[in-house]
């Protein structure tokens, strides 16, 4: 029976880890029928994890299942697959489109769920040989291509389709689900272009008007502000601040979102000033091509000696920087190193300028995974500088013996944990691999490294060493290090100065000691 | 989170399989080799001359093991299995028929094939490379197509191309070349004979010194190479090829290499073949080695990006011991010859087993 008394979505104490790693505590949330919940927080916040447990998906059960306890319209509900939550009147729109490309909007918006006519065929062999019925299609997915309150062509292949029209498809295909109660938007306005998603506010109200409740999730909090009827702030697994959407400004939701251990800006106090010092890199007009961190149009000094970090939401840009200099992606624009131009997408002559790169993506192209420590720690510098190989006159040999030597050398410095030297790379753990990428980077006694997402999945003793390391890699060789994080804490504890990127370009670069409030008012500053 | 935690039961297991022998050994390998072993047991019972059976072994061994260590390259740099051996096996062909064409006699003639076979195995490994280069991920189909139809090709071209050698053309026709052509004379026993040991002379049984040290230089440049810088990045970039790039290694450069060195270690590796087998065979032949051969490196206990020299020597004599010593035990026990069939289910479940065990280390 339903209780028309009770709201549509009450989330109460919901608790969820991910093998001890607590990433959700005590999460409650209520929403009515055609409330707009604004639901924001940082990368990492716990935001996706909350919706696939609400949306029953494989992954939370596999990992033990959560805790607490979820109810639709006062009953209590617990999905063990994501068809059960649809069934129940949950849609949810998520990041990455799931269309088929061959097929027209109307088709993907009904499929599986098409209106049918008998045949005789189907007569005899049963339902699943019934003809579509287009004309139904047709009219239906107008339906809910109306009740969006926005013009897409229903006939259009959505391989023709701009990205904004094929979110807008994902939206119908939801809302002509008849029983579709609460809809769930993953960041629907992060590949749209400003007037698509003011479109896509405006059928967000429309929906809501029509007795749709809505959970809105996004990184644009002026959307929030002008479409939601309340806001819900995470932070590091707890809600952290729940407020009608009118009572909350930017800057305060800001301050919620990132203004953790605001305590912990005792330890930049060792900003050190650079000034005075030479430039010794110095990025003009670059433009990345890294799918989801695309590089508009980066202007960028770096001093010599620093430890500059750089910051920003996730898909903004900031990985793509260093990936798009050490020529992994597309890249174009100039960069000079030391007063000399160094030339794009070519790794190699990046390497020969003496700079170094820690990849975020250690697993995929920061490790051998099959090869010993040694080889990991060793090639990089063998390779580019000839280091580690003895000479026979006609052909010269890996010094194995070197790069035994070089190998327990860092592992005794930055404490890898292993059985030894000749351990393969896959088996260690995730901070105990980032270590080795970082010797593989140190042996090569670099003049410029970059870091990215150095603490990223490793767990906080791991995090602290890392950092430590890196420091003082960079105080005791006078290396300088730029450090790429999504973590700005661990950024204004590490760097001198932090550049935060926005919508693909530097919204702004502040000393490591400036407040939390002002690094989160420029990184949602751009926000595309 | 799911996939890394996967990744980590996965590990898990890989520890735990790590107690048991036969997981450290390779299951396949564990089983073959008991299975030699019993065939060595069984072949004195059931009357078998086991002095004969194991001569066989070693000089079917030199006969095989150059053509199993021109898989090695390949594999190391990532291109997996080369089941375009054909190809390396054809410009041993054109330079051994060009040898006897111009005119080479008696061990001068194996070199000068080598050395003739040498421009076309260049040639056709780097185009071989060129287009494995294009298609990454999709070698071993693509590699066993060119395989193919380069034998389909050079059906045709050994009728039209103009070879003259009474001893190589058909004897009515004077044009086009045999089918079967006997080396005697040429290079039969050409580096076996090089103090060779006789062990049954009676029989015509000798140990192939010269062919088994000839396959251990070329298996010991081999071992180098890998130990050379160059031999590093190449292994690198079959471990995992985004690693290699962020290095500054030219990763279809070194991909194209191995390529090349394993088509050039094929066309060696056939005339070694026929020196000890003492004919050449054209036509559809060269489709006969390539099983065998991949198999062979396998049940030495190789992966589809991972071999070793070990690897060639144990998986070429325990193949080659399985093929000789199956015929007498099995003949001598059921009165049946079912060796072929042994030999087709081997080659064939051994090539099944590793593909479905392809796993890649590093990401998609």
């Amino acid at each position: 029976m339903e209780n028309n008394n009770a709201p549509l979505l009450e989330m109460r104490n919901i608790k969820k880890d991910f093998f001890g790693n607590q990433v959700l505590s005590d999460i409650n949330i209520t929403l009515n029928a055609g409330e707009v919940l604004g639901l924001v927080g940082e990368n990492g916040a716990g935001k996706s994890t909350l919706m696939k447990i609400l949306f029953g998906m494989d992954v939370i059960r596999e990992t033990g299942g959560y805790e607490g306890e979820i109810r639709l319209n006062g009953q209590a509900v617990k999905f063990a697959t994501p068809f059960e939550a649809l069934a129940a009147g949950i849609g949810m729109v998520h990041q990455e489109f799931s269309l088929i490309p061959g097929f027209t909007a109307a088709e993907n918006i009904l499929l599986n769920r098409e209106p049918t006519k008998r045949n005789i065929a189907s007569e005899i062999f049963g339902p699943r040989l019934d003809t579509l019925d287009y004309k139904a299609i047709a009219e239906r997915s107008a339906q809910a291509i109306q009740k969006m309150g926005v013009q897409i062509s229903a006939d259009m292949v959505i391989s023709d389709m701009p990205v904004g029209h094929k979110q807008f498809t994902e939206i119908a295909r939801e809302l002509s689900k008849e029983q579709l109660k609460l809809l769930i938007l993953d960041e629907p306005t992060a590949v749209l272009t400003e007037k698509e998603a003011e479109a896509l506010l405006n059928s967000i109200r429309s929906m809501s008007a029509q007795g749709i409740a809505v959970i809105f999730i996004t990184h644009r909090l002026h959307e929030i502000l002008s479409v939601c009827n309340k806001v819900v702030i995470m932070r590091d697994g707890y809600v952290v601040k729940e407020s009608p959407a009118k009572e909350i400004d930017v800057p305060e939701i800001t301050r919620w979102m990132v203004g953790r251990k605001v305590e912990a800006a005792a330890s930049a106090a060792e900003v050190r000033k650079f000034d005075n010092a030479p430039t010794i890199m110095s990025i003009r007009k670059l433009w990345v091509d890294m799918p989801g961190e695309t590089v508009r149009n980066i202007d960028l000094d770096i001093k010599e000696g620093e430890i500059l970090g750089i910051g920003g939401l996730a898909g903004q840009g900031k990985l793509g920087i260093p990936n798009g200099i050490m020529g992994l992606y597309e890249a174009g624009g100039t960069v000079e190193f030391e007063g000399k131009p160094i030339p794009l997408n070519s790794p190699r002559k990046c390497l020969d300028a003496s700079l170094a790169f820690v990849s975020e993506d250690r697993r995929g192209v920061g490790l051998l995974l099959e090869e010993s420590l040694e080889w990991n720690v060793a090639f990089s510098a063998m390779q580019i500088q000839n280091k580690f190989l003895k000479n026979f006159g006609l052909f010269s040999w890996r010094d194995e013996r070197a790069i035994h030597a070089v190998t327990n050398k860092y592992i005794d410095e930055l404490q890898i944990k292993c059985t030894g030297s000749r351990q393969k790379a896959k088996e260690l753990s995730g901070g105990n691999q980032q270590k080795v990428c970082l010797a593989k980077a140190f042996a090569l006694q670099p003049k410029f490294l970059f870091v990215s997402e150095p603490t990223r999945g490793i767990d906080v003793g791991a995090k602290a060493l890392v950092l430590e390391a890196l420091k003082r890699f960079n105080r005791e060789h006078g290396v300088t290090v730029v450090v790429i994080s999504s973590e700005l804490e661990e950024l204004r504890q590490s760097c001198d100065r932090i550049a935060i990127v926005s919508g693909g370009r530097i919204a702004g670069i502040l000393p490591a000691s400036e407040s939390s409030e002002a690094f989160g008012a420029l990184m949602v500053s751009q926000v595309i | 989170m799911d996939r890394t935690d996967m990744e980590k039961t996965l590990e898990n297991r890989d520890l735990m399989a790590r107690f048991s022998f036969a997981a450290r050994f390779g299951l396949p390998r564990t089983i073959i080799a008991g299975f030699v072993l019993l065939l060595f047991i069984m072949a004195p019972i059931v009357g078998a001359d086991l002095t004969m059976q194991i001569g066989n072994v070693i000089n079917r061994f030199s006969w095989n093991a150059v053509l199993v260590l021109a898989m090695v390259p390949m594999i190391h740099s990532g291109c997996s299995l080369n089941f375009g051996i054909p190809l390396g096996i054809i410009a041993g062909l054109l330079g051994g028929t060009l040898s006897i064409q111009l005119g080479f006699t008696g061990p001068v003639s194996f070199f000068m094939a080598i050395l003739l076979a040498t421009p076309f195995a260049l040639l056709a490994g780097g185009g071989y490379g060129w287009l494995l280069n294009r298609i990454k991920g999709g070698e071993m189909m693509i590699a066993t197509y060119v395989g193919l139809s380069s034998i389909a090709f050079m059906c045709m071209m050994w009728l039209l191309l103009p070879y003259t050698s009474p001893t190589m053309v058909w004897g009515l026709a004077g044009k086009g070349l045999r089918t079967t052509i006997s080396l005697t004379g040429f290079y039969e026993k050409a580096l076996a004979n090089f103090l060779a040991i006789p062990i049954d002379p009676a029989n015509g049984l000798y140990f192939p010194t010269g062919t088994i040290l000839f396959f251990a230089v070329l298996a010991l440049a081999v071992w180098a190479f890998f130990r050379t810088k160059t031999g590093t990045a190449m292994t690198a970039v079959g471990s995992n090829p985004l690693f290699a790039r962020a290095s500054g290694i030219n990763v279809d450069r070194m991909r194209l290499l191995s390529v090349v060195m394993s088509t050039w270690l094929g066309a060696v590796g056939i005339l070694v073949y026929q020196q000890g087998f003492g004919f050449m065979q054209l036509y559809m032949a060269p489709n006969n080695m390539t099983l065998p051969t991949v198999a062979a490196i396998l049940i030495g206990g190789a992966a589809v990006n991972k071999a070793s020299i070990a690897h060639v020597i144990i998986g070429t004599i325990l193949y080659q011991s399985v093929v000789t010593l199956t015929p007498t035990v099995m003949t001598a026990m059921i009165h049946m010859d079912v060796s072929e069939v042994v030999r087709i289910i081997i080659s064939n479940g051994m090539i099944l087993y590793a593909l479905t065990r392809k796993v890649k280390g590093g990401s998609k």
